[in-house]
């Protein structure tokens, strides 16, 4: 019956077409680009030491947009994951030098306020309906003032200074803001931290059955609760795991600077995004990749730093944000349609 | 009977949705749900299949009453349902579709091996010819879709297959598919709700009809007591087709 109408239509799929159906495969290319067009300028950016320059803001950027990547592939957006990283890195540098609290303990709870931040995020989402544009809009704002707010009636500056004489601080930074020596070089342990990030990201999105949820309720939210998906947990479980990334940065840049600006991580949230969609995650949801967020980090970090390599102005970094953007979403588009045509 | 109900109701603020509709499904047969565009065919699947909740009348299951709070409650009961638009996930491949919600484990992670196994064996069981679960399933033909869905829903062990308007939107020989998945569901023994507003799909499979029209019950009937001409008329409100007729011939 349909066995031999099927056939007749069906072309072969070559494994170009495979290749090609990956969301990676947009960043994959931008990465060989951005990387032989530095290295090819300048010895540094080859060299171990270079590498290692620029893989360190690739983390910390990286870890945020694995998160944002699952969280956009969930179908919502969090722009208050930026300040956020500002939030609890404040809140630890605060509870360590102003009120003697051992770092790990100021950790936890700057851990506890940003699984609660996170969790009102989403529970807001998935009760209101609003946009989460809207909802994490506000709480960006919101959180944008009381971190200035705080810090400056406790410091009367701007910004909290001084973990370094806080008792834990030794231990916490080895493990959140050291470095590791590879055949003479020193890489930061962020770099650690982020694999690791990308990792189970990846896992739980390709092997787990929340990940399975996350394509889901990303792709069609009605439809995933029509056939018994736990829509809401898993958003709000999203939220709350974007906070815990911010947690992780913020942790390990306030340990790595023993001191946090107010204003930290302000204007952050859309390199997070801009990371993620790179590497192939669709603005509408449902489609996307941990490991392309990751790549899409690996361009920035490259182009932040192979910028400066180069002598150029640093303002350049911001055109070039744009256009790889715009690049990347055409490319993304493009390679879609292709290997999606429908097959009639 | 697996499901029954009796005189249910269901009001949206001031909009009487349903009213005093009865029907009933038994094990190995089709009840068709026949209506024309707001005749309340939707409001009534909504409630068997735990969407919405009645506020009038009954609704049982295997002579319990029951009020099911979400649709995974109606799953469990095992009544699932294969929506018209919004079956199946467009960009996600048709083995991650087939086990959403009910993804198979091995320790803690989700068992993809089995997964595409299964999916791929239950789709050929049904005669489902699939060249590759791996694709997504917005690149599957309508028919193909809501084939997936139906061999979905035997698979995890559905005892009520609701299905909501699953040719409408199909050709002439993508409906006869669905239609012979449909009879293939019923003779392994599970009872069918097919909702439809084409009596001509419907005859042929249909064990019994309700009719709906503007939200309330025309009556049920078993096969033997109407004629296809008798529903199709019924249908359509034999009367106003007729004046129709009447208007449009000409002189």
């Amino acid at each position: 019956m349909t066995a031999t109408a099927a056939d007749e239509r069906v072309a072969g799929v070559g494994p170009l077409r495979r290749l090609l159906i990956r969301p990676e495969l947009g960043a994959v290319v931008g990465l060989v680009v951005v990387f032989a067009f530095f290295a090819s300028q300048s010895a540094v950016f080859r060299s171990p030491d270079g590498i290692a320059n620029w893989l360190d803001p690739a983390a910390t950027l990286g870890i945020m947009a694995v998160a944002i990547a699952l969280l956009m592939i969930g179908g919502e957006f969090d722009l208050s994951a930026g300040v956020l990283t500002g939030t609890t890195g404040l809140i630890l540098v605060t509870l360590a030098t102003r009120y003697g609290v051992n770092v790990w303990l100021a950790m936890l709870a700057g851990l506890v306020v940003a699984l609660a931040i996170g969790y009102a995020n989403g529970l807001i989402v998935t009760r209101t309906k609003l946009p989460s544009f809207i909802v994490t809009l506000g709480t960006f704002l919101m959180l944008q003032g009381v971190n200035l707010g705080v810090t400056k009636a406790l410091t009367g500056t701007v910004q909290v200074s001084g973990l370094r004489r806080a008792s834990g601080f030794e231990s916490a930074r080895v493990l959140f803001a050291g470095t590791i020596e590879i055949g003479g070089t020193s890489f930061r342990v962020a770099i650690l931290w982020w694999i690791l990030v990308t990792a189970v990201a990846t896992w739980v999105l390709m092997r787990s059955r929340p990940g399975n949820w996350i394509f889901a309720v990303g792709g069609d939210e009605q439809a995933a609760r029509a056939v018994g998906v736990p829509a809401a947990r898993t958003k709000i479980a999203l939220f709350m795991t974007t906070a815990f990334a911010a947690w992780l940065v913020g942790s390990i840049l306030a340990l790595r600077y023993t001191s946090v600006q107010a204003n930290i991580g302000i204007g952050q949230e859309f390199i997070y995004i801009i990371a993620a969609v790179i590497g192939g995650c669709l603005l509408t949801g449902g489609y996307g990749s941990a490991i392309g967020a990751s790549i899409g980090a690996v361009i920035f970090g490259m182009a932040d730093k192979g910028i400066v390599f180069l002598g150029w102005d640093a303002d350049w970094f911001k055109f070039f944000l744009g256009a790889m953007l715009l690049l990347a979403t055409l490319a993304n588009r493009l390679v879609r349609r292709y290997a999606e045509e429908v097959k009639r | 009977m697996i499901i029954e109900t009796r005189g249910i109701g269901k009001t949206f603020g001031s909009v009487l949705a349903l009213r005093d509709v009865s029907m009933g499904v038994e094990q190995g047969s089709v009840t068709c749900v026949l209506g024309d565009n707001g005749a309340g065919k939707s409001t009534l699947i909504k409630i068997l299949s735990g969407v919405h909740q009645h506020d009038a009348g009954s609704f049982l299951v295997n002579g319990a009453e029951v009020r099911f709070g979400s649709p995974r409650e109606a799953l469990d009961r095992g009544i699932a349902t294969v929506y018209q638009d919004l079956a199946m996930i467009p960009l996600m491949s048709v083995w991650r579709n087939f086990f959403l919600g009910s993804e198979p484990r091995k320790g803690l992670a989700f068992d993809v091996a089995t997964a595409r196994r299964v999916a791929r064996e239950e789709l050929r069981a049904m005669g489902i010819d699939i060249r590759d679960v791996d694709q997504p399933v917005g690149t599957l033909s309508g028919g193909e879709r809501q084939s997936v869905a139906i061999a979905r829903a035997v698979y995890f062990g559905a005892r009520v297959l609701i299905l909501d308007e699953p040719t409408s939107a199909l050709g002439v020989k993508q409906a006869g598919v669905v239609l012979r998945y449909l009879a293939r569901a019923r003779d392994q023994g599970l009872g069918v709700v097919f909702i439809t507003h084409n009596p001509h799909h419907a005859y042929p499979v249909g064990d019994r009809f309700v009719l709906l029209n503007r939200g309330t019950s025309l009556g049920e009937y078993a096969k033997a007591d109407i004629t296809r001409e008798q529903l199709t008329s019924l249908m359509a409100g034999g009367a106003e087709l007729e004046e129709l007729a009447h208007e449009l011939e000409r002189e």
